[in-house]
């Protein structure tokens, strides 16, 4: 099956305010099938919202992507003309940015925001133009479509200002849909609901899509493969189960056993000490040498120190970036 | 609604409260314009009483006032000591020349301050928008009166245009058209002036105001769904920057009558901005309360505009305003 | 043993609707009521809009209640005027969800952690420092962070000082609004970490605010949750873990998706 989106060895750097230039993504290299969900995992400084924001340039004006290739639908979005990829974003791929409090446009009513996506794409007279915004209204609100479509932003509560993110993004009909945090600031049962309506939708549509997260328990139960990233490095990627419960990284292991467990049934181990990963994430202006983990590593080798480890495949699908798998 | 029914009523109170001030410094400032008179010694000092009493220049000042706001329910503003006729005539004539230019440059100046404000925000820091800056501060720091001047004696030295007044000899005998092409060419060198003096300022609060929210997340995500250029710039950009300036916008309004004063004197417009001056110095107190009472409606009218607009462009402060 | 705090029949409405034309009078707190025992940590769990937040607000004395009492260490705060409440603020404190917006970001780390000294007023600048420094250290700031910006902090650093501001005046009540739910997973951890010793440390009680049933069930004794305003179920932990017996918990508990289990993974002893 041809892949929907192929990234190639994506360098992305910023450049700081006195020149230096920071690496936020290196090398990163990943395959996208149709209707597949991508989980990206990654914490603060992990270059995650980098990496939604390279694959359609949106970065802010210090950043820059210095090499690579991203390739949507056989295309490489890097060499596509200005008008193309303006119709590539928001037309065939969709967006969902973090923050659904800032990502609306505040004196517009967010019904009319959704069709601004529809008529930037599509030429259609008014009525259809209404009539499909109502479609997607009635889509992604079960009840109340036709009221919260006539309100602002700042009259919905953030769950429901999400779903409006959402009915943007799938506007246009589009094969692959990026969101980035899109459940960071809202409650647990609202969350489950956003997560239920993306599996609903990619159902639906026959969506791709890339979840970007730091929670790895938002993605057990929802996304197909899990991609790693540390330090703007991919450290494993690999399918969802398996990472999840016998994760090969030393990163994603250590991570994974910082969440407290409620599902524990030996109330002994409550207010133990959580497991924490000893040390900080790396400055990205200073230069790298070695694995990017390696500091923190409670299972490093002579070799680590040395050279950035490649990628070296575990099992079927399964990729991890770590010494320990050499050979 | 409420809420712009008390602005109105915040406005009419204001309004009485300027008036009663300016009638009480008027009044409380020494000399009156009988003072003149009394020098002279032609004039006998029992003309000079009757002359007051006729005037009512003798009776107390709660008196006088009461009297002044009666005639002002009944739309007559008083009586000039100096043309010995009504006030209200008088002002308005003048007024309606002074808001021929002020409407004339305060549209002209916003028409072009909007697309070089927006057009310098969007390529922030480069060639074009230094070039813009650069203007702008160097016609902020040049004050008004040098503006004036310098286009004066352009008009004198070239003749391209005249050197003052509202219209050329034998307006009356013109043809519509050419009375058109008259008065333009009348009002080109003050209208410049204005123009000149207020565009820096009105370019830079555009441009501050579209640069802040071209920062914003909802214009990259905007920008992220594939909008048009011009859509993300003037229906999502200079909308969300709407704010400041309405509010200036209806200070802009606020100052059509008192804004032009300056250059109205020195390219002899005859405006309101002359007229009152004279009216000050002669003491012709009736045409001060007046004049400064026409200037604070226009002032209170252009905030109460300002009002408006914002409540019906922003829907946060509709919101606002119901939840008070 | 007395409860260090005593939260009792809490009412609080505010006068004007939130969104337009919605009702005139919002009740937040519709009747609370809880008590925490000294030195354990009760979990508050709710959703957005049950209250939680204007209950932190109320106990720390920011908000006045529209009815109920506060009893604090024996005193009924909720009755006393401005002026005395003001002696029983330094021992409520309040660490916020947002430290980039609790934290005025051009402030140093030590400006920031000496702050709230300034209140005691018999103390020197250069006392005011040191105190600052062992506060910094208390929290695990490297001291060359000391002279940093706010805003040159990471997230997980930023909390710490926030809670280091919350120590200062040596507090026997410590509000947690949501203060993990900003952080990466493993900066919750050692944060985590961080409030276990501390409290053990300097006997402290926390009121710990969250909509994380996993971190809730970790650190608290007693759990409470929140629904529109009221206390729909309260006890031990366990209790509440083990059988829930209101929708509301029992919808809170299924919302938070399980991650699949290996044993070993997850707590190191």
């Amino acid at each position: 099956m041809t892949p929907i989106l192929e990234v190639k060895n994506l360098h992305v750097a910023y450049s700081a305010r006195a020149g230096e230039i920071c690496p936020a993504l290196v090398g990163v290299n990943f395959v996208l099938g149709p209707g597949e969900i991508l989980g990206v995992l990654g914490e603060s400084g992990s270059g995650k919202s980098t990496l939604a924001a390279s694959l359609l340039q949106l970065l802010p004006l210090n950043g820059k992507i210095q090499q690579g290739e991203i390739l949507f639908e056989g295309k490489d979005l890097l060499k596509v003309s200005p008008q193309e990829l303006r119709r590539t974003r928001g037309g065939r791929i969709g967006l969902i940015f973090q923050e659904p409090s800032s990502s609306l446009h505040p004196s517009i009513q967010v019904g009319r925001q959704v069709s601004d996506v529809l008529a930037a794409h599509e030429s259609l007279d008014r009525r259809t133009l209404r009539e499909k915004t109502s479609e997607l209204f009635a889509a992604v609100f079960p009840t109340g479509a036709e009221r919260i479509s006539r309100s602002y932003p700042h009259e919905l509560s953030g769950g429901q200002r999400q779903r409006v993110l959402i009915a943007q993004a799938i506007a246009c009909g589009p094969s692959l849909v990026i969101a980035d945090e899109p459940t960071a600031s809202l409650d647990p049962t609202t969350q489950r609901e956003i997560l239920l309506l993306f599996r609903t939708l990619r159902q639906k549509f026959s969506l791709a899509m890339i979840f970007i997260t730091h929670n790895p328990s938002l993605l057990a139960d929802f996304a197909d493969r899990i991609l790693v990233l540390y330090a703007g490095r991919v450290a494993e990627i690999g399918p969802t189960a398996k990472v999840l419960s016998s994760p090969k990284h030393p990163y994603t292991e250590a991570l994974l056993q910082c969440l407290p467990s409620h599902l524990r049934e030996d109330q002994s181990m409550r207010k133990a000490r959580l497991h924490v990963i000893a040390g900080d994430p790396p400055d990205s202006s200073l230069p790298a040498k070695g694995c990017l983990f390696e500091p923190r590593c409670t299972q490093r080798m002579e070799v680590c120190k040395g050279s950035e480890p490649p990628p070296f495949t575990v099992s079927e699908l399964h990729e991890v970036s770590c010494f320990k798998f050499a050979g | 609604m409420r809420y712009l029914l008390r602005r109105l009523l915040h406005a009419v109170f204001l309004l009485l409260g300027v008036s009663l001030l300016t009638f009480l410094f008027s009044a409380l400032a020494p000399g009156n314009y009988f003072d003149e008179m009394r020098l002279n010694p032609q004039i006998s000092p029992e003309t000079v009483a009757a002359l007051r009493a006729q005037y009512q220049l003798d009776r107390p000042l709660p008196v006088r006032y009461a009297h002044w706001l009666n005639a002002l329910a009944h739309g007559q503003m008083g009586f000039s000591f100096a043309y010995n006729s009504p006030v209200a005539p008088l002002l308005w004539a003048r007024a309606r020349n002074t808001l021929l230019l002020t409407v004339t440059a305060t549209l002209l100046a916003w028409l072009l301050a909007l697309p070089l404000g927006v057009w310098s925000a969007a390529r922030l820091g480069r060639a074009p928008d230094r070039v813009i800056s650069w203007t702008t501060a160097t016609l902020l720091v040049i004050p008004d009166l040098v503006l004036a001047l310098g286009l004066l004696i352009i008009a004198v030295r070239t003749g391209w245009f005249p050197t003052g007044g509202l219209t050329s000899v034998g307006f009356d005998d013109m043809s519509p058209l050419h009375k058109l092409r008259d008065l333009a060419w009348h009002m080109t060198l003050p209208v410049t002036a204005l123009v000149l003096a207020a565009l820096p300022t009105l370019v830079r609060h555009v441009r501050a105001s579209v640069a802040e929210v071209l920062e914003a997340p909802f214009l990259r995500a905007a920008l992220g769904h594939g909008l048009p250029h011009s859509k993300l710039l003037y229906g999502y950009a200079l909308r969300a920057a709407a704010n400041p300036l309405i509010s200036l916008f209806g200070f802009s309004v606020g100052t059509l009558l008192s804004g032009s004063l300056l250059v109205e004197v020195i390219m002899s417009w005859p405006g309101l901005g002359p007229f009152l001056l004279e009216a000050i110095l002669a003491r012709d107190l009736y045409v001060v309360i007046g004049g400064v009472l026409l200037s604070m409606i226009f002032l209170v009218a252009g905030n109460l505009f300002a009002d408006v607009l914002l409540y019906w462009a922003d829907p946060r402060i509709r919101t606002a305003a119901s939840a008070k | 043993m007395q409860p260090l705090l005593r939260v009792e029949n809490l009412v609080k409405h505010y006068a004007a609707g939130r969104s337009a034309g919605s009702r005139d009078k919002h009740v937040a707190l519709d009747g609370v009521s809880l008590s925490i025992a000294p030195q354990s940590t009760l979990a508050l769990i709710g959703e957005s809009g049950s209250g939680k937040s204007t209950l932190a607000l109320c106990i720390a004395c920011l908000e006045h209640p529209t009815s109920g009492s506060i009893w604090f260490e024996g005193i009924d705060v909720a009755a006393l005027h401005e002026n005395q409440q003001r002696k029983f603020r330094p021992r409520i404190q309040l660490v916020f969800q947002d430290p980039a917006r609790s934290l005025n970001p051009r402030w140093t780390a030590l400006e920031i952690a000496s702050e709230p000294l300034v209140v005691r007023q018999d103390t020197s600048k250069q006392e005011r420092e040191n105190k600052a420094l062992e506060l910094l250290d208390c929290v695990a700031i490297p001291r060359r962070l000391a002279s940093q910006r706010a805003d040159e902090l990471s997230g997980g650093q930023k909390q710490r000082l926030a809670i280091a501001r919350a120590l200062a005046l040596e507090p026997k009540l410590i509000i947690l609004d949501e203060a993990l739910s900003a952080l990466d997973c493993s900066v919750q951890a050692q944060i985590s970490n961080l409030l276990l010793e501390l409290q053990s440390s300097f006997g402290l009680t926390y009121l710990f605010i969250t909509h994380d049933f996993a971190m809730a069930a970790h650190l608290a004794d007693q759990i409470a949750v929140m629904d529109r305003g009221r206390i729909v179920e309260s006890g031990p932990a366990e209790n509440i873990l083990r059988s829930p017996s209101h929708e509301v918990t029992r919808a809170l508990l299924a919302a938070t998706l399980p991650i699949t289990e290996t044993p070993g993974v997850g707590l190191e002893l």
